[in-house]
């Protein structure tokens, strides 16, 4: 597996009490999988998905990102990690203002040490597969929401993650414009091999992922996997 | 420097307003430089130059050295002769007096010194221009304190207490001054390694290097110290602005930092970008502030004492760029508190 956690758990202070995020949580995504996770406000999915990113150190449990078990690795072994192996795709862009579409792609290759000529190859053929190849010199407040979103998926992959995580990417934007995201991560998945985490609200999208799973109360057990049907019959209550 | 550079070409008004303010504080502190180094010139240059190695004073109780309370005695001078190590030890004497050619004249200092003959006088070139005095020219002769002397000749800019200065034999000055001592120092020409201290405790005399000399000058002391302060309240406003600047400038990219360390970006990385950033705004704003401050001294340079050199340019702006950097180390240091985290969710 690609991406494994096992039976994480996370918990956070909370005035006198402790809060658990994650309660004995295992999740497994594999090669060219696209998984969608779901779940009410405060489940633990952005958890989940901080775990993942190894932003958050776990109480216990192991997790391991692209064959390393970070579960004990330092904060710099961590980034080193997260650099080299995982892609994040934010709810918000988060597009640094003062580059250029073609930039917040080549700052990624800068912050590796990659080759600047190999890298602007790289770059565009991103930017003509998220078909922004005409606003390579844009800055993000010159580009769309979507537009904006399709950098950001872009930059995600710039360095050849083996793991993509994405935080609620269609929350910014319409129906439309997010089905069009979703279908762009779900094909870059399984063109790049990717193993995908997507934690949304938009049961819309998710006729377009190969599995669903749902969050609630910190866990996600196998037990309370539902399926893309069950869930688009059932819709759940207010998002996160 | 990637994002550094971008954020440069981006935020074109935020930085140029920065750099503007480094730019007219180097400038304030290239010129101040160049007059502070300008003035004690004026005030020093005739002790500075004084072929010896050390000067000799008075004692006088508990004061530090002094030239207008110093008196050697004769005895002093014959005895600092005899100490072993001391090649020559000539006597010095320092007033203040009037200096006239014809209907010219003017404020100067007299110096008595031994290797000019009686009768003569020679003029440093500010007091030859000044009288019109030196050989050849108008007057061949000037007057000083009632007496007549010949201008035998004209020799360098030296200046002391901010007044050009005579030269004549200590005979004469002994006579003009109308003092009771023999001179006002003795000046030491030494060699190896005399025991300089017994010679002082012994004959109640204070020995000082030449260079530490001009602290004896009283004005020479509370002047270029008033102008130090000056320039030390400078660099550190320089650098307090510099890093109050970057301190905002951080505090404002804090989003941006975030997701660059989400991204993978290590903290030393971010740490060189931002520092890089304001390393390049220093060098800009100083840069330039040194040159037009070179260029405004050298303009100026007839009609105000300044002194252009590396040590009055290159100087201060390599110390604005040390301590502006130091105050924007400060100020960036802040990047490493910020938690990735915070990229993630809808808090940007």
């Amino acid at each position: 597996m690609t991406l494994r956690i096992d039976d994480v758990v996370l918990t956070y202070p909370d005035g006198d009490r402790t809060l658990t995020a994650l309660d004995h949580v295992d999740l497994d995504v594999a090669r060219g999988e696209f998984t969608a996770v779901v779940g009410p406000s405060g489940s633990g999915k952005s958890s989940l998905l901080a775990v993942a990113a190894m932003l958050l150190t776990p109480d216990s449990g192991r997790v391991t990102v692209a064959g390393h078990d970070v579960s004990g690795a330092s904060p710099a072994a961590r980034t080193r990690i997260r650099r080299d192996h995982v892609g994040v795709v934010f709810q918000q862009s988060n597009l640094l203002s003062s580059l250029t579409a073609l930039e917040q792609l080549l700052v990624m290759a800068h912050i590796s040490g990659a080759s600047p000529r190999a890298a602007a190859v790289r770059a565009r053929e991103l930017l003509i597969a998220v078909d922004l190849a005409d606003k390579e010199h844009k800055r993000p407040h010159q580009l769309s929401g979507g537009e904006r979103q399709r950098v950001n998926i872009a930059r995600a992959l710039m360095n050849r993650p083996e793991v993509l995580l994405v935080d609620e990417p269609t929350s910014a934007l319409d129906h439309e414009r997010g089905i069009r995201i979703v279908s762009l991560l779900a094909g870059l998945t399984r063109e790049n091999g990717l193993a995908t985490v997507m934690v949304t609200h938009d049961l819309g999208t998710l006729p377009l992922v190969d599995r669903v799973l749902t969050m609630a109360d910190a866990r996600l057990s196998e037990d309370g996997r539902k399926t893309k049907a069950d869930l688009l019959a059932a819709p759940m209550g207010a998002g996160e | 420097m990637f994002v550094a550079l971008r954020d440069l070409r981006f935020a074109k008004g935020r930085f140029a307003l920065m750099g503007a303010v480094v730019l007219l504080i180097t400038l304030l502190v290239t010129m101040l430089s160049g007059l502070t180094a300008g003035l004690a010139r004026e005030n020093i240059s005739a002790i500075t130059e004084l072929p010896a190695d050390r000067v000799v004073f008075a004692a006088s109780g508990d004061s530090a050295p002094s030239f207008s309370d110093s008196r050697v005695t004769d005895t002093m001078w014959r005895e600092w002769q005899r100490v072993p190590g001391v090649s020559t030890a000539e006597r010095l004497g320092i007033t203040m007096g009037r200096v006239a050619s014809g209907e010219r004249g003017t404020g100067a200092a007299v110096f008595g010194v031994e290797n000019v003959r009686d009768g003569e006088v020679v003029l440093s070139s500010g007091l030859a221009e000044e009288l019109g005095g030196e050989p050849g020219g108008k007057h061949t002769t000037v007057r000083i304190s009632g007496q007549d002397f010949t201008v035998s000749a004209t020799a360098g800019a030296a200046s002391y207490s901010h007044a050009p200065v005579a030269w004549i034999s200590i005979g004469d000055w002994q006579r003009t001054a109308g003092q009771d001592a023999v001179a006002t120092v003795i000046t030491l020409r030494t060699s190896g390694d005399p025991d300089l201290a017994a010679a002082d405790t012994r004959l109640g005399t204070v020995t000082v290097d030449r260079d530490d000399a001009p602290a004896a000058i009283g004005s020479f002391s509370s002047e270029n110290g008033s102008l130090q302060l000056m320039r030390g309240f400078l660099f550190a406003i320089s650098a307090l602005v510099i890093g109050a600047f970057f301190t905002v400038w951080t505090i404002q990219r804090r989003g941006d930092v975030a997701v660059l360390k989400a991204l993978g970006a290590s903290t030393g990385y971010l740490l060189r970008d931002a520092l890089a950033q304001a390393v390049v705004v220093l060098l800009l704003g100083a840069g330039i502030g040194g040159a037009l401050g070179a260029g405004a001294g050298a303009l100026a340079g007839d009609a105000v004492p300044f002194v252009l050199s590396a040590a009055t340019t290159a100087v201060p702006v390599a110390v604005m760029i040390l301590l502006g950097a130091a105050g924007a180390a400060l100020a960036i240091r802040k990047i490493t508190s910020v938690d990735p985290l915070t990229a993630l969710g809808a808090s940007r």
